[in-house]
């Protein structure tokens, strides 16, 4: 398994974002994007999760060109990004469990509670939650069902010292498992000895 | 896969019910607004009999019209809306299981209080069952057509306005078409004809509309 971009190119709103951007990546493996604010971080993220069409550039999954937006290559990755995909007027569960039968075949609701343990919280409507247990509920959508790649946008943010050692305990597990981890983030999720990948200076 | 549909209709429809104010707006709309017009045009039966089909099929159409800015703008906000368009299952299907949510909680309420307002509009007794007949083949069109408006709009401030200029005009078979199947029975022509054309409409608006809606909300995140 093996995950390369070649020569990406974003353009957002008639401005070049980034471009010649290259990254290889193989089992266990774990990109940092780093950077200022508006340097594409995200952005880049949109692209990988098929969000956000590249300017120009190619993605290849085990060598083979993959359209990002192609339902096999949907189930490979988990995609968090800024928004936490909670609807207020559901409970912790509703909300999982509804994500679930997204995500295709069985999602285990309950190993994802326990995750960022959130057994506690289950029946209470997401509305009540705070900010931080919101983003809770966003990254427990990455235990609904293994899948190889994580897209995980500033999951650090909000997050109190004990989720953010869960967080960083998943994230080693599931490269020890083989899996792949990008992450966007600002130095506050500790990543073992991940691959850089530096946005420089904000265009 | 249609166990996907179903999960998304089925969160849609708790949803609604755990926001009744913001769910019966739209039918509470239908009977306040209906109930005016007697006091405006004035109570003699004639001239209620004679536009009272217009009347009821113009006021579902802003019904279902108020009802449409729920559809997607709340999951738009809060990133659900990102997981339907992440889900390996494709999105078509998953915006026919929020159609079929949305009608149930707006068309069929608006089905369902319709005899009623034939009553208060002095429709003679055929049109008791007509009417709902026509609005059951109808509004579901009016739903399919709405959420391809309604995603067309997502993300820009003020939508609601625009959306009616948008969808309005796409309204207008089927306002005809139910206006005068209903008409058509009360005069004795028969409106079979007619009840087969917005069968036919909902058919196609059932194939092709969904295909619209999903192309547009992949566009609300580029």
């Amino acid at each position: 398994m093996r995950f390369e971009a070649h020569d990406l190119a974003c353009v957002r709103g008639g401005r070049p974002v980034f471009a010649r951007l290259d990254f290889a990546l193989a089992p266990g493996d774990a990109l940092w994007l780093r950077g200022p604010n508006g340097a594409g971080k995200s952005s880049l993220l949109l692209i990988l999760a098929g969000l956000l069409p590249p300017a120009a550039g190619i993605l290849r999954w085990e060598g083979t060109p993959v359209d990002p937006r192609s339902p096999e290559f949907r189930a490979r990755f988990h995609f968090v990004g800024h928004r936490d995909g909670a609807t207020a007027a559901l409970t912790v569960r509703e909300n999982l469990a509804f994500q679930a039968a997204l995500v295709g075949g069985a999602g285990d609701v309950e190993t994802a509670l326990a995750a960022f343990d959130l057994a506690p919280l289950a029946e209470r409507p997401a509305r009540h939650l705070s900010s931080g247990q919101r983003r809770r509920l966003a990254l427990a959508r990455l235990l609904l069902t293994p899948r190889p790649l994580w897209l995980l946008d500033e999951p650090g943010v909000g997050l109190d010292a004990s989720s953010r050692a869960r967080l960083e305990a998943l994230l080693r597990d599931h490269r020890a498992a083989g899996g792949i981890c990008i992450v966007a983030s600002h130095g506050d999720v500790a990543l073992d000895d991940p691959l850089v990948l530096d946005f420089g200076a904000a265009a | 896969m249609i166990r996907a549909l179903l999960a998304v209709a089925l969160r849609d429809l708790r949803i609604a019910v755990r926001r009744p104010a913001e769910t019966l707006v739209g039918a509470v709309f239908f009977a306040l607004a209906l109930s005016l017009f007697p006091l405006g045009v004035g109570a003699s039966p004639d001239v209620l009999t004679r536009i009272g089909a217009g009347v009821i099929w113009v006021l579902a159409l802003f019904a279902v019209l108020l009802s449409l800015e729920r559809m997607f703008q709340g999951d738009f906000e809060d990133g659900s809306l990102e997981l339907l368009v992440l889900s390996p299952e494709p999105l078509e299907l998953l915006v026919l299981g929020k159609c079929l949510a949305h009608w149930l909680t707006s068309g069929l309420l608006l089905v369902l209080v319709s005899p009623l307002l034939a009553v208060l509009m002095a429709l003679p007794a055929e049109a008791l069952w007509v009417l709902p007949v026509a609005l059951v083949l109808g509004t579901p069109t009016l739903t399919l057509i709405g959420a391809i408006g309604a995603a067309l709009m997502l993300g820009s401030r003020r939508g609601t306005a625009t959306m009616a200029l948008l969808v309005l005009p796409l309204y207008i078979p089927v306002l005809v078409f139910g206006v005068s199947a209903v008409d058509g029975y009360l005069l004795g022509l028969g409106g079979g004809t007619q009840l087969l054309v917005l069968g036919a409409m909902l058919m196609v608006a059932l194939a092709l509309a969904p295909f619209a809606t999903a192309a547009a909300l992949r566009l609300a995140f580029a």
